[in-house]
């Protein structure tokens, strides 16, 4: 249990929260529900919170999965800086958001989801988490002549790669039964024939 | 397309019926609520919503029934296990549990929040007819009180005036079990997305038992009984196309009419229930009866174990932690008088059963075991020809299966069905390949020694390899056995290409059935599945590749 990281939970709880909300506040505005007007604030804090939670943060260990379009909205969310990094704001500020919701029955659904979010936000910052942006990997640059490998530095009968080999391939040359290191001696002298 | 329709008719078959069921019962139930002369009264101050909502609710209690059905394990094996005489398409079906499980699923929350939705409209137009004061046909029948001397024949649970909605929900057992179940099924949701499942899966499996409350809440759902329609008696009496009308002089003394009588809708969700509960109750008790069975760990063996190839069984440390169970797949053969499995270390668990293993001074630590489990791997031996494909630590099912080939050439087993097998081990390092060298290599003397060396058919495959591991591979490349595994059978390169492999298996094998089974990602899945469709005939006479994946 020691590495679950409650924020990644959180943050799908909030998002399914924000839908929720919306879809409240769409039917109490629709339908002219009694106190109606709550349903329309409940349909903007629920796009509010739909954008804010869209961007999946970083996990600390292994790859992220990115939520498919994100990074325009990671974009936005980054430049806030410490008050989207951090959980403990995100906790507070969505358990605010929730509690106007909570006063009309088509909408309170997304009060209790959205608290529970708030709650479970609220643990991942006790245990130190933060969200991390996921940042596109820069395009590596092919470096002109880089496969080029230097010329051999010593004339032909040249030992075979094996001789030349750095220490972290003797395992592998040693399952092999390799060879013995150093330039090859020859017992017989060696002569080409040209036909 | 014409493959695709051979391989899938059955899954094809099954969701159509599941779907018409669905559409057939929500419509009937919608007429019922939406014709009847009983709910006329109802529908005079719900409208149509009465019937959306009875219709959801149709159909969450039939998708309840459903949904526990394809996790009891046990139950699925069991079927496998006397349908060996079904056809093999019948059989695959019950590898897709899983994927049935989750569609019911989403069908349970579409109809969830149509329910809502329309019970949301309900109790605003109750509270409306109890706020009412214009003498309408709806003030009149919401004004019909609870009390019991009258009757006791309400219709509208808004008792009075000040009677807030959310007071009425909160309050009464429908709304408050509403609210519960629907709570709880958010979470189960929301913990079960593919990333937090792949990635926590403590959360998941942990949260998930919150259907508990989503099953118990549904059977008391209905007690309170505020769906109502009016009595036998009332109807018999004053009819409501006669009388409602003249809803005016109900109260005089010469109508024909009287006020009418209502009474509440039995409960009857438990009645869809109890049967997949009582069912899955028997599965949860199952699986903790033989996880209580003696371990004896170094080779592992416990009482009544048996298995057949590439099973896989539910493993329990209560020392690391008490609830949970993971699954590993089974590496030993049926064949031996132990069974085996590779653990890898990929999370919390299954490190520190590493290192409780790992300590000298402390005793080993008791395990529980629950299975073992069938899944798609056990149907090898009922093709002509297989080929298995394992990507990494997709190769544990195989491993058992090779050993068990072993054994059966041990014993001399000439009904094996299987003629060939084609063996893909895809892998990114070497370092994973010393598990399985002595069971390659001695596979390998086994089959020279039977004079069957071309049984067995295997090609490893190095993904994460460099320039300096070609050029070895180059300069040694007139060696008899491989340098980086020391087998006979050398090491390839990069990504098998399948196009040429399944050709090559295709004209090889003009007249057969081939099965392909895989352990490994799903991009793999995919493009073996569409290998499998392009070079299966469309005869059935001729060349047909089925394809099986493993999934966890």
């Amino acid at each position: 249990m020691g590495q679950i990281e409650w924020a990644m939970w959180a943050n799908e709880q909030a998002l399914a929260s924000g839908l929720i909300l919306i879809t409240g506040g769409i039917v109490a505005t629709a339908g002219r529900f009694t106190q109606w007007y709550f349903g329309a604030y409940s349909i903007v804090a629920g796009v509010f919170v739909c954008l804010l939670e869209y961007p999946r943060g970083k996990r600390k260990k292994g790859s992220t999965m990115e939520r498919w379009g994100q990074k325009y909205m990671t974009a936005v969310v980054k430049l806030f800086g410490p008050f989207t990094r951090n959980y403990y704001v995100r906790a507070v500020l969505h358990l605010l958001l929730s509690v106007p919701a909570g006063f009309l029955l088509a909408t309170i659904l997304g009060t209790a989801c959205l608290a529970i979010a708030s709650g479970i936000y609220l643990l991942a910052a006790v245990r130190g988490e933060q969200w991390t942006p996921i940042e596109p990997k820069p395009r590596e640059r092919p470096q002109i002549g880089g496969t080029i490998k230097q010329p051999p530095s010593n004339p032909p009968p040249r030992p075979p790669a094996e001789a030349r080999k750095k220490p972290s391939e003797e395992e592998a040359a040693v399952a092999a039964g390799g060879p013995p290191g150093g330039p090859q001696v020859n017992p017989i002298p060696v002569t080409d024939e040209v036909v | 397309m014409g493959n695709w329709v051979v391989n899938h008719w059955f899954s094809v078959l099954f969701l159509v019926v599941w779907l018409g069921l669905n559409v057939f019962l929500f419509v009937d139930a919608f007429l019922k609520y939406e014709k009847a002369d009983k709910y006329y009264y109802t529908r005079k101050i719900l409208g149509s919503t009465l019937a959306c909502a009875r219709a959801s609710a149709l159909c969450l209690n039939f998708n309840s029934t459903l949904i526990l059905l394809p996790v009891c394990r046990n139950l699925l094996s069991f079927l496998r296990g006397t349908c060996s005489f079904c056809s093999r398409t019948l059989r695959k079906q019950l590898d897709h549990n899983l994927t049935f499980h989750k569609l019911v699923a989403y069908m349970i929350c579409l109809h969830t929040a149509i329910h809502i939705i329309a019970h949301l409209f309900n109790f605003d137009c109750y509270s409306r007819s109890r706020q009412a004061t214009d003498g309408s046909l709806a003030s009149i029948l919401s004004s019909l009180s609870h009390d019991e001397k009258k009757g006791g024949s309400w219709l509208n649970p808004i008792q009075s005036r000040n009677t807030t909605v959310e007071y009425v929900t909160f309050t009464s057992i429908a709304g408050l079990t509403g609210v519960i179940m629907t709570i709880a099924l958010i979470l189960m949701v929301t913990s079960a997305t593919e990333f937090i499942r792949r990635s926590y899966f403590e959360v998941f499996w942990y949260t998930h038992h919150l259907f508990i409350f989503y099953i118990l809440g549904l059977g008391i759902h209905g007690i309170g009984g505020i769906v109502r329609g009016q009595t036998e008696e009332s109807m018999n009496e004053s009819h409501p196309r006669k009388c409602a009308e003249s809803f005016e002089m109900w109260d005089d003394r010469d109508s024909h009419c009287r006020r009418p009588k209502f009474e509440g809708h039995p409960p009857e969700s438990w009645k869809w229930i109890l049967a997949p509960v009582i069912l899955y109750i028997c599965e949860r008790i199952l699986r903790f009866y033989r996880s209580q069975q003696k371990v004896v760990i170094t080779k592992m063996n416990k009482r009544g174990f048996s298995m057949e190839v590439g099973q896989y069984i539910f493993v329990n440390c209560p020392s690391i932690s008490l609830l949970e169970w993971h699954p590993f797949t089974l590496t030993s053969a049926p064949e031996e008088d132990f069974f085996s499995i590779h653990i890898r270390a990929a999370g919390d668990w299954t490190e520190n059963l590493i290192r409780a293993f790992e300590q000298q001074y402390s005793p080993i630590p008791r395990i529980e075991v629950d299975g073992p489990f069938g899944t798609a791997s056990e149907d090898v031996f009922q093709y002509e020809v297989a080929v298995l494909v394992g990507a990494g630590i997709g190769v544990t099912p195989f491993a058992s299966i090779l050993k068990s080939i072993w054994y059966k050439f041990q014993c001399a087993d000439h009904n094996l069905k299987t003629k060939k097998i084609y063996f893909y081990w895809i892998c990114r390092e070497t370092g994973a390949f010393s598990w399985f060298n002595n069971l390659l290599t001695s596979l390998e003397q086994e089959m020279e020694e039977l004079g069957k060396v071309g049984f067995l058919n295997y090609r490893l495959f190095l993904t994460g390899w460099d320039s300096n591991i070609v050029g070895h591979a180059a300069l040694n490349f007139d060696k008899a056995t491989d340098i980086v595994t020391g087998l006979k059978q050398k090491t390839s390169f990069g990504r098998p290409m399948w196009d040429n492999e399944f050709s090559t298996i295709a004209t090889s094998h003009p007249k057969s059935v081939v099965g392909v089974f895989l352990c490994g990602p799903r991009t793999l899945a995919k493009s073996l599945r569409k290998c499998c469709h392009r070079y299966s005939s469309l005869d059935p006479r001729k060349v047909q590749f089925y394809f099986n994946k493993e999934n966890f």
